[in-house]
């Protein structure tokens, strides 16, 4: 078609670019099968003791269980609450639903530290720190603009004569927000709800200040146990959510696709 | 477009953000406003804090090598998504869908596990520097130094790059290089001068985004960095967790707050995509 060195310079530069933005995360998955405690690539030796290690060890099991209800509970919290506000924002007229997107997106914005120090103080005189409202409340602040986002681009895709259309039908406004924008905007709702989730669970720096040895999630058990000693463990979690992560992405991509095509 | 009725637009709307606004007044606005009030005030009312943090020279080296950190970070991922953003916004839907999925695939491991990654590939005994002796080079640090904390940072931070520039690069109508080229315009000239000025608002948001995030990074540094690396984001923890200083670290907060939001309120004009042309063919 054109000159081909260009195409073919083209070519091998971006496939240097995704060997070096997968690769990294690839090694990960032998890593965690090492047979001994090092983390020296490539690993020595063959065993499981490392998922072994993360399954019956209390202190990391507690911690995934611990992560996966906070994150549960803030996709829910912050879907709802950010579906609520990309909704108004839609509605809003002028210079107002500007302003306020603007300022629902700001958490994404303010540098980690500041914010956890910030978080932190407050949660010092409310007694919040290790609390499992403290972890729902920072994190649901953290997701709010990753479900604005998400469910906004939906919204401004959505065609408001069908809302208009129910009402003159006579629906009442219930009725039409549950028969008709709902399921229209459901797409929206659950990648928000999705990326909210992941936000929560994936956490670390707010996390590491108001964590107690109590209540401690996952990040910052991985955090803690790497900047204590080479434990092949943490490769262990990471092929896990490695796993995981594709599994909940693969089906998703079918469905998204059989949804797209009906 | 709109055919509201006039009260649904009047009130209902702003109800609707309040439960969103109260969790940022309550979980954001609040903390940083302590944060602000106690760089004033403790351990007395005055700029003492502030003072301190612009005339100790261990606090200037950190804030110049931040800024340097995550100017360098910008470049390199400019220099990388440039070519990754063009090859995605020409390639066809299959190679696209790759294209993406390599984009993605570093965000399905944890970010704390990711850094991992690079610990392993970057330490003194990693992979890439057995590879370079094989090849009979000189060993290199890398882990515990700028470059170490630079390589990193920019694979993470990658992705933000990629995704606006790939936005507006696949709303650039590609019939204008066909024109300029039937016109008798050289391929090069016709990159610099048509191309190239198109993209330049995805170029300017992906950048901005990188750089502000890149100048809060905290756990990418800490993990692979030394003493000689350190960041912002550290010496803030330092201060208060270690010396519970809250004054002053809430004056280095402070710092970087004003440092973020500043560049944000400078490149926000640029982002904006008004030199956008095609229809939205694509």
């Amino acid at each position: 078609m054109k000159l081909n060195l260009p195409r073919l310079l083209l070519g091998l530069t971006c496939l240097l670019i995704a060997i070096w933005l997968v690769a990294p995360t690839l090694i990960i998955i032998p890593m965690s099968f090492a047979g001994k405690k090092s983390l020296v690539f490539p690993p020595q030796g063959f065993s499981l003791q490392w998922y072994e290690n993360f399954f019956t060890n209390p202190q990391w099991f507690g911690s995934l269980i611990v992560s996966a209800k906070v994150a549960v509970m803030v996709s829910v919290v912050a879907t709802v609450i950010g579906t609520m506000a990309a909704i108004g924002i839609e509605r809003m007229r002028g210079r107002a639903a500007g302003i306020i997107r603007a300022v629902l997106i700001t958490p994404m914005i303010v540098p980690g530290v500041v914010l956890a120090v910030g978080i932190y103080a407050v949660y010092l005189d409310t007694r919040l720190v290790g609390t499992w409202t403290g972890y729902v409340l920072a994190h649901t602040l953290l997701a709010i603009p990753f479900v604005v986002i998400a469910v906004g681009a939906n919204l401004a895709v959505f065609d408001e004569r069908l809302e208009t259309a129910a009402a003159s039908l006579g629906a009442s406004r219930l009725t039409t927000f549950f028969t008709i924008t709902l399921p229209l905007i459901l797409p929206g709702i659950l990648s928000g709800a999705l990326f909210a989730f992941v936000t929560s669970f994936d956490e670390v720096i707010v996390s590491l200040f108001i964590t107690s040895p109590q209540l401690k999630t996952l990040p910052v058990q991985i955090f803690s146990s790497m900047t204590r000693d080479a434990d092949p463990t943490v490769a262990a979690v990471g092929s896990l959510i490695f796993l995981a992560t594709s599994l909940i992405i693969g089906l998703g991509l079918i469905f998204g696709m059989r949804g797209r095509r009906v | 477009m709109s055919t509201k009725s006039a009260p649904r637009a009047s009130r209902g709307p702003l109800y609707l953000t309040l439960p969103a606004l109260a969790v940022l007044v309550l979980v954001m606005a609040v903390p940083l406003g302590v944060i602000v009030l106690r760089s004033f005030m403790e351990p007395e009312p005055g700029l003492a804090n502030y003072v301190w943090f612009f005339q100790t020279k261990v606090n200037i080296t950190v804030l110049l090598r931040t800024f340097s950190i995550a100017f360098w970070v910008t470049v390199c991922c400019v220099l990388a998504a440039y070519p990754y953003a063009f090859a995605m916004s020409v390639a066809g839907p299959r190679l696209r869908l790759a294209l993406i999925m390599c984009v993605l695939v570093p965000f399905w491991v944890s970010g704390v596990v990711r850094t991992l990654a690079w610990v392993i590939l970057l330490q003194d005994s990693g992979v890439i520097n057995r590879v370079l002796l094989s090849m009979g080079f000189e060993k290199v640090r890398l882990i515990r130094t700028q470059l170490g904390v630079t390589i990193g940072m920019t694979q993470v931070l990658l992705p933000f790059m990629i995704m606006p520039l790939y936005a507006v690069m696949r709303g650039i109508d590609l019939r204008l290089l066909q024109a300029a080229r039937s016109l008798g315009a050289h391929p090069v000239k016709t990159f610099f001068q048509i191309y190239l000025p198109l993209s330049l608002p995805g170029v300017f948001a992906g950048a901005t985004i990188v750089f502000i995030l890149a100048l809060g990074f905290y756990i990418t540094p800490l993990l692979l960095g030394g003493p000689q690396s350190t960041m912002l984001s550290t010496l803030i923890q330092q201060q208060v967790l270690s010396l519970l200083n809250w004054g002053r670290g809430g004056a280095m907060g402070v710092v970087l707050l004003i440092a973020t939001f500043g560049i944000l309120g400078i490149a926000s004009p640029f982002m904006r995509r008004k030199y956008q042309m095609s229809g939205g063919s694509r």
